[in-house]
C-alpha cells in the first residue's frame, strides 16, 4: 500500500517538473532582446553565419510554441542544451558540480542538526532555564543573520586572524585525491587517502557552519516547542508514572511525537539550503552548482542558468517527497 | 401632515468605525508595552525608518563620492578620526553615510515587495477560498508550481533573465512573494465562510464582495499583518543576497548586500568594510523579527511558538 502511495507522489511530481520547465522555458523567452545577439555580444565579434546557426540550433527561427515543444522534448530525453561559455553540454557541467553541492548542503544539514536536536531537547525539557534562554536567543539571531555575512565573518576569525581553516575552495591539491564519486569526504575514505580527508573535511567545515547556522536555528525553535507540547501530554505523564527512566521517557515518548513538525522544518530548510548554498558557494568560492549558475548568469549563458534551475527545482520537489515519505514511518498514522 | 423620521448622520459609521479602530489601536499599544522586547524591536525599526527618510540629514557625506587619499581608514575605536567615524571603503567614501542611504534601498524593497505581495497574495487568496470553482484550482495548482522553486534561487533566476534594477527587483521579489499570503488569506477564508456571521451578512442581501471586503477582510487582518511583518525580515536578506551576488541594485548606488560584496577583497586588511554592512542588515532583520513575534503573541496567539 505504502509503494503504491509513494509511486503516485512519485508521478505528481512530473506535472510540477513540467510547470518548472515551462515557466523557465517563458522567463528564457521574456528576456528583452534576442539571447543570441545578447551571448554573442558578450563573447566578442562573431561571425554573421555563426549568429544564424546558433539561432537554429536554439530553433529561434520556429514559432513559440514548436520552440517549447522542442525545449520539452530535449529536456525529457535530458539534454539541457549546450553551454557556450563553458563549450560543453549542460548536463555534464551540472553533473560535475552537483557533487560538490550536494556535499556542502549535506555537511550544513549535518551540522544543523547536530547543533539543533540536543539544544531543542535540552531547551524544551528545562524550559525558561539560563540555558534555554540563551539558546533561543541565539536561534534567533541565526534565523536573522544573511548566511554571506555569516560566511564573511567566519573567515575572518578562523581563517584570517586565527590561521586555523582555509579560506576556499574544497581540497588542496597537494593531497593528490583520487577521484571516485565527486563527493571529496567520500573518495578519501574509498582510496584510503587520509590526508585528503582531513584537507577536505576542513575545508567542508567554514562553509556547512554558515550555510546551516540558518538551520539549526530554524530546527532548535521548532524542536523545543514541539518536545515543550508533547511533554505534556497524558501519554508521558502515564510513561512517567509506570516509572519509566527520566531520560528515556523524553527521548522515546516525547522526542518521536515532537519529531513530526520537526521533519516538515527540515523539509523546507531542504529548500533553504539549497538556495543558501547559491550565495555560500559565492563567499567560500565553493565549486558547486551555486557558484556555476551565477558565473552562467553574468556570462549571460542562458542554457546553463535555465538548466542549473530545473536541476535545483527538481532537487527541491525530490527533498520534499523525501520528507513526506519519511512521514509515514515516523508516524504511521499519516497516509500521502 | 410630515413624518419625523431620525436620520442617522452619513458620517456616523464612519465616526464609528474609526472609534473602533482607535480603541483596538490603544489596546494594541498598551500589550506591546507589556513586551518589552517586541517594544525594543518596533522602535529600532523605526530608528531605521528615520534613518532612511532623513538620510541626506543624517549622513555627513556624500555617500558615492570618496577621498582617495582617504582609502580604507578604520573606524574610530580602531584609530581612525572622527571624520569617518565608521571608516571609509576602498574608494574613500564614508562607510557610515553609505549605510544610512543603503537603509533606503533595504527598506524600501522589503516594504514594497511585501506590500505588492500581500495585496496580490490576499486578494487572490480571498477570492480563491470564497468562491472555489476553476479559480481556486487555477491558482492553487500554480502557487504549487511556484513552491517547487527555492525562493533565492527563484529569485536569482528572474533577475538573471530580466536584467537588474529596481522594477525588476521588486518583480522577483514579488513574483512569487504572493504565494504564502495567497495560502494564508484562502484558508482563513475557507474557515471564516463557514461561520455565522457571514450567513448572516448573506441573509441580509450583502454582495459577494462586500461580504469579502466589509465582513471577513477585518477578521483575517491580524493573520495577514503578523505574516506581512515576518515576510519583511526574509526579503530585506534576500535583497541583501542578491545585491551581495551583483544582482540587486547597481553601483553606485549603496546597498548594503553589494557593500559587504565589495568589501571581500580588503577582509585581510580592512575587516570594516565587510563587517559593518552587515551588521547593520543583521540588526534591522533581528528587530523586525522580535516585533513580528512580539505582534503574533499579541494579535494572533493561536499561533504563538512556545
Amino acid at each position: 500500500m505504502r509503494g503504491v502511495k509513494i509511486l503516485e507522489r512519485l508521478l505528481y511530481t512530473i506535472p510540477i517538473m513540467f510547470g518548472v520547465a515551462v515557466l523557465v522555458f517563458l522567463f528564457m523567452r521574456m528576456t528583452p532582446g534576442d539571447p543570441v545577439d545578447i551571448m554573442m555580444g558578450e563573447a566578442g565579434t562573431v561571425a554573421p553565419g555563426e549568429m544564424e546557426q546558433l539561432r537554429k540550433e536554439f530553433h529561434l527561427d520556429e514559432p513559440l510554441h514548436v520552440q517549447l515543444y522542442l525545449f520539452l522534448a530535449d529536456a525529457v530525453r535530458g539534454d539541457l542544451g549546450y553551454s557556450y561559455a563553458y563549450k560543453k553540454p549542460v548536463t555534464e557541467l551540472i553533473a560535475e558540480q552537483l557533487p560538490a553541492t550536494i556535499e556542502l548542503a549535506l555537511g550544513a544539514l549535518l551540522f544543523g542538526l547536530i547543533v539543533a536536536v540536543p539544544i531543542g531537547i535540552w531547551s524544551a525539557v528545562k524550559q525558561y532555564s539560563v540555558v534555554d534562554r540563551l539558546s533561543m536567543a541565539g536561534a534567533f539571531l541565526g534565523v536573522s543573520m544573511p548566511a554571506f555575512w555569516l560566511g564573511i565573518l567566519l573567515i575572518l576569525i578562523f581563517s584570517v586572524k586565527l590561521r586555523w581553516l582555509p579560506v576556499t575552495g574544497r581540497i588542496d591539491y597537494t593531497a593528490g585525491l583520487q577521484v571516485v564519486t565527486g563527493f571529496y569526504v567520500l573518495d578519501s575514505i574509498l582510496t584510503g587517502n587520509t590526508t585528503a580527508l582531513v584537507s577536505s573535511l576542513k575545508h567542508l567545515v567554514l562553509p556547512s557552519v554558515a550555510l546551516g547556522a540558518g538551520t539549526a536555528a530554524m530546527v532548535a525553535r521548532v524542536l523545543r516547542s514541539s518536545m515543550v507540547e508533547s511533554l505534556r501530554q497524558d501519554y508521558v505523564i502515564l510513561a512517567r508514572a509506570k516509572g519509566v527512566r527520566e531520560t528515556w521517557v523524553v527521548l522515546k515518548h516525547a522526542l518521536r511525537n515532537a519529531l513530526i513538525p520537526t521533519v516538515t522544518v527540515v523539509g523546507i530548510q531542504v529548500g533553504v539550503l539549497l538556495g543558501g548554498n547559491m550565495i555560500v558557494e559565492q563567499v567560500f568560492s565553493w565549486p558547486g552548482l551555486g557558484r556555476l549558475a551565477v558565473r552562467a548568469i553574468f556570462s549571460r549563458d542562458f542554457p546553463l542558468v535555465q538548466g542549473v534551475v530545473m536541476v535545483y527545482a527538481l532537487t527541491f520537489v525530490l527533498a520534499n517527497l523525501l520528507v513526506d515519505i519519511l512521514y509515514t514511518y515516523i508516524n504511521p498514522k499519516i497516509t500521502l | 401632515m410630515q413624518t419625523t423620521q431620525t436620520t442617522v448622520p452619513w458620517w456616523y459609521p464612519l465616526a464609528l468605525r474609526l472609534r473602533i479602530w482607535a480603541t483596538n489601536a490603544a489596546g494594541f499599544l498598551r500589550d506591546l508595552a507589556g513586551h518589552p522586547i517586541a517594544l525594543t524591536g518596533g522602535l529600532v525599526v523605526l530608528l531605521y525608518v528615520a534613518m532612511a527618510i532623513f538620510a541626506p540629514q543624517i549622513a555627513p557625506h556624500d555617500p558615492t563620492k570618496g577621498e582617495l587619499l582617504r582609502r580604507l581608514e578604520p573606524p574610530v575605536w580602531a584609530g581612525g578620526s572622527m571624520d569617518y567615524w565608521l571608516g571609509t571603503d576602498a574608494q574613500g567614501r564614508d562607510l557610515w553615510s553609505r549605510i544610512v542611504f543603503g537603509s533606503r534601498i533595504s527598506l524600501w524593497v522589503g516594504f514594497v515587495s511585501v506590500a505588492i505581495s500581500a495585496i496580490v497574495g490576499v486578494l487572490l487568496g480571498c477570492l480563491a477560498g470564497y468562491f472555489r470553482g476553476a479559480l481556486d484550482e487555477v491558482l492553487s495548482r500554480f502557487s504549487d508550481l511556484l513552491l517547487a522553486f527555492p525562493y533565492l534561487i527563484f529569485a536569482i533566476a528572474v533577475m538573471a533573465f530580466m536584467g537588474p534594477g529596481m522594477t525588476n527587483l521588486l518583480l522577483a521579489l514579488t513574483f512569487k512573494g504572493w504565494v504564502e499570503f495567497y495560502r494564508l488569506a484562502r484558508g482563513e477564508m475557507l474557515s471564516e465562510k463557514t461561520k455565522e456571521y457571514v450567513a448572516a451578512a448573506t441573509a441580509v442581501g450583502m454582495g459577494h464582495l462586500r461580504i469579502i471586503v466589509s465582513e471577513v477582510l477585518p477578521n483575517i487582518f491580524h493573520s495577514v499583518l503578523v505574516l506581512a511583518t515576518l515576510r519583511l525580515g526574509v526579503m530585506i536578506v534576500t535583497e541583501a543576497s542578491l545585491s551581495f551576488l551583483g544582482l540587486g541594485i547597481q553601483p553606485p548606488t549603496p546597498a548594503w548586500g553589494s557593500m559587504v560584496s565589495e568589501g571581500r577583497d580588503y577582509l585581510t586588511t580592512s575587516w570594516w568594510v565587510s563587517t559593518l554592512p552587515g551588521l547593520a542588515i543583521l540588526i534591522l532583520v533581528l528587530a523586525i523579527n522580535v516585533f513580528g513575534e512580539g505582534l503574533r503573541d499579541i494579535l494572533d496567539p493561536r499561533l504563538k511558538i512556545e
